[in-house]
């Protein structure tokens, strides 16, 4: 197994856990914790990709990790800022019980 | 390998742990892990920004809003059919994912060593390749910023 | 003569691994290095217990500890062994094992802060390209310790010690990092020896150190104030304020892991001290030209002494902030201070040398910060105190 393989694999691992996560679990904080794991694992690819791709020197892979960090750490606010909001009107935090759009 | 078996371990944690601020805990070590594994990679600067991002600022974020919103009803997981098809979704994926990867031809070729990036470049490529797509993070974090803070001071303004 | 006394534990090191196998040679190198930073900083730990409570003794007219030994210097000895006796109580309602992890990482996160500390000359554990970026990415650590030793004591005082804890060191985190981007502008590296090296010089028998300029003077004095801060020490240590919520976060801490609480707290202000010296005062070298013979760790642990003494001396007469105080000054004042520092230290750069340089900086400062200051203070009552029952 190259080294290569073994990076995607962990990456893809990390991104199916993080995939069951966000599926499964029913608290709004563990599904956001399951959308970073997977930016995480997407992440991971990006530089197992700029290592041991045909031309490091490029550092293209690692840029977009920098800005992919970046957007995360947005991301993670918003969602975070959300998520207290919809605590504030319902209560919970439980994504069943926040049905008051359905027809 | 031992770092991979971290990783994925306290990503399992942190996807099933009853406690909310244990699964946190867990999501920093699996975090901490993958800080490591770019280090590993030679990746220096992504593995001490990803500690200082996601241990730093994303998981004490997400501590402070599980403690706002602390939860009454208590977060029992039901066997529930989507419980089931969620599973399921996810080990297909990580089944046809790492086939793909066993079997695609990009996972056999080059795997010569190369010098790590040093500071000097990244910053040179930040600075001047990179110069408008970082304008634009900087630009989408400040608006992330302000929203977040009108969305979490919403409530507070109607009430006073 | 110098030179030999300036290299004595680096050739020392050396000898000594030498006499190892080939393979073992790194391994040994680095325990040697880690062991000899860990016996150095915890025995200033040590000397730094006994000065803090004898100076704040002083400063409160009043003795200090004077019992044990020659002026009651063997007091942190007393003091160890009874922490090390004491029985270690863990709380009935609290999370064991998360209660029992807090202290343990948050010595090994603030003893690994030292790795890339310049003590002196070749003398770094690790010079690391992005030093700088470690220190604070560890430092980061150390504020989830915090949290987990204030949630899992189940108190409602921890909880509220750990939270005020994370807010501050959250705020003072962005003025604190601000501070340190406009050295590493300047110095073009984010490598803390390169830093070191890029301050050596002498114009005369003046240093260059960055403290030694406009935007350098500002930034340092900020990098302080944040960094006290960031260490929990009055006037800043509402996390801990005794009055208000008991011990803070480590209120239902005894015995050797309150020592280890204590032990964290205070490896973590000289490291940040540490890493003070390291971008603004110039690292292990001599503050006069003529004083170069003097060996580069003396050097540095002399201005980590009088660091420490500042810190003490602070903390002995500035009065506890209270939280809304203490998170206005950090937004309102410290960030844009910070900001400004940084487009000073821009324009400093590209300026041309002589007087105008000087002249433009210091007023892009002091212009601000006197008209901030103003700003803020506008609609506080300030005029002396009448005390009623007091006279």
């Amino acid at each position: 197994m190259t080294p290569l393989t073994s990076c995607l694999l962990l990456s893809a691992a990390l991104f199916a856990i993080g995939l069951a996560g966000a599926l499964m679990r029913r608290n709004a904080i563990l599904v956001l914790i399951g959308i970073e794991l997977m930016l995480n694992a997407a992440n991971l690819n990006f530089i197992a990709f700029w290592r041991y791709g045909p031309n490091p020197e490029a550092l293209t892979g690692m840029m977009f990790v920098i800005f992919s960090i970046g957007v995360a750490a947005a991301e993670a606010a918003v969602g975070l800022a959300l998520i207290i909001s919809l605590y504030r009107h319902t209560k919970t935090t439980n994504l069943d019980e926040v049905d008051s759009m359905r027809g | 390998m031992i770092v991979a078996i971290l990783t994925v371990a306290g990503a399992v944690a942190a996807m099933s742990l009853r406690n909310l601020v244990h699964s946190v805990l867990a999501l920093t070590l699996a975090f901490a892990g993958l800080a490591a594994v770019y280090l590993q990679l030679g990746a220096q600067f992504i593995g001490f920004a990803q500690v200082l991002v996601y241990v730093g600022a994303v998981a004490i974020l997400i501590v402070f809003a599980i403690l706002l919103t602390r939860d009454t009803s208590a977060t029992i997981t039901v066997i529930s059919g989507s419980w089931i098809s969620g599973g399921i979704v996810a080990l297909a994926i990580f089944g046809i994912l790492a086939w793909t990867v066993d079997h695609s031809a990009a996972s056999q070729g080059s795997t010569s060593l190369h010098p790590a990036a040093s500071m000097q470049q990244i910053g040179n490529a930040l600075m001047l390749q990179f110069a408008l797509p970082l304008e634009i993070i900087g630009v989408l974090l400040t608006v992330a910023l302000i929203g977040a803070v009108t969305l979490a001071m919403q409530e507070n303004k109607e009430t006073k | 003569m110098g030179n030999a006394a300036d290299q004595v534990f680096v050739i020392l090191e050396r000898w000594l691994v030498g006499h190892a196998p080939a393979e073992l040679q790194p391994i040994l190198s680095s325990l040697l290095s880690v062991i000899a930073l860990l016996v150095v900083f915890a025995s200033l730990f040590a000397i730094t217990t006994i000065l803090e409570r004898k100076g704040l003794g002083r400063i409160q007219n009043r003795y200090g500890p004077n019992r044990v030994g020659p002026f009651g210097f063997l007091q942190p000895l007393a003091d160890g062994i009874k922490s090390l006796t004491k029985e270690d109580i863990v709380p009935h309602a609290a999370d064991k094992v998360v209660h029992f992890l807090a202290p343990v990482v948050l010595v090994v996160a603030a003893f690994s802060l030292y790795a890339v500390l310049p003590v002196g000359r070749n003398m770094v554990l690790a010079n690391l390209d992005a030093g700088v970026l470690f220190f604070f990415a560890v430092g980061s650590v150390m504020e989830l310790t915090i949290f987990m030793a204030g949630w899992s004591s189940q108190n409602k005082y921890s909880l509220l010690g750990a939270m005020r804890a994370i807010a501050q060191m959250i705020s003072y985190e962005v003025p604190l990092i601000l501070a340190s981007v406009t050295v590493i502008m300047a110095a073009g590296s984010l490598s803390t020896v390169t830093i070191v090296e890029k301050q050596a010089g002498y114009s005369g028998i003046l240093p260059h150190w960055f403290v030694f300029t406009p935007w350098g003077f500002a930034g340092f004095v900020l990098f302080m104030i944040a960094a006290t801060a960031e260490s929990n020490r009055s006037p800043f240590d509402l996390p801990e304020g005794e009055s208000e919520i008991i011990a803070g976060y480590y209120t239902e801490y005894s015995g050797f892991k309150f020592a280890l609480f204590f032990l964290g707290e205070y490896l973590g202000m000289f490291a940040i001290s540490g890493l003070g010296i390291t971008l603004f005062l110039g690292g292990w070298t001599a503050p006069l030209s003529f004083l170069t013979w003097v060996p580069s760790y003396l050097w540095f642990f002399a201005k980590l002494l009088a660091m420490i003494v500042i810190f003490i001396w602070v903390r002995g007469t500035l009065p506890r902030l209270r939280m809304d105080q203490l998170m206005n000054f950090a937004w309102r004042f410290m960030l844009p201070m910070a900001l400004l520092d940084l487009v000073t230290a821009g324009i400093w750069h590209f300026l041309a040398h002589g007087i105008a340089r000087w002249i433009l900086c210091s007023l892009l400062v002091v212009v601000p910060y006197v008209l901030l200051g103003r700003g803020l203070t506008q609609g506080w009552k300030l005029e002396k105190r009448v005390y009623r029952f007091a006279e």
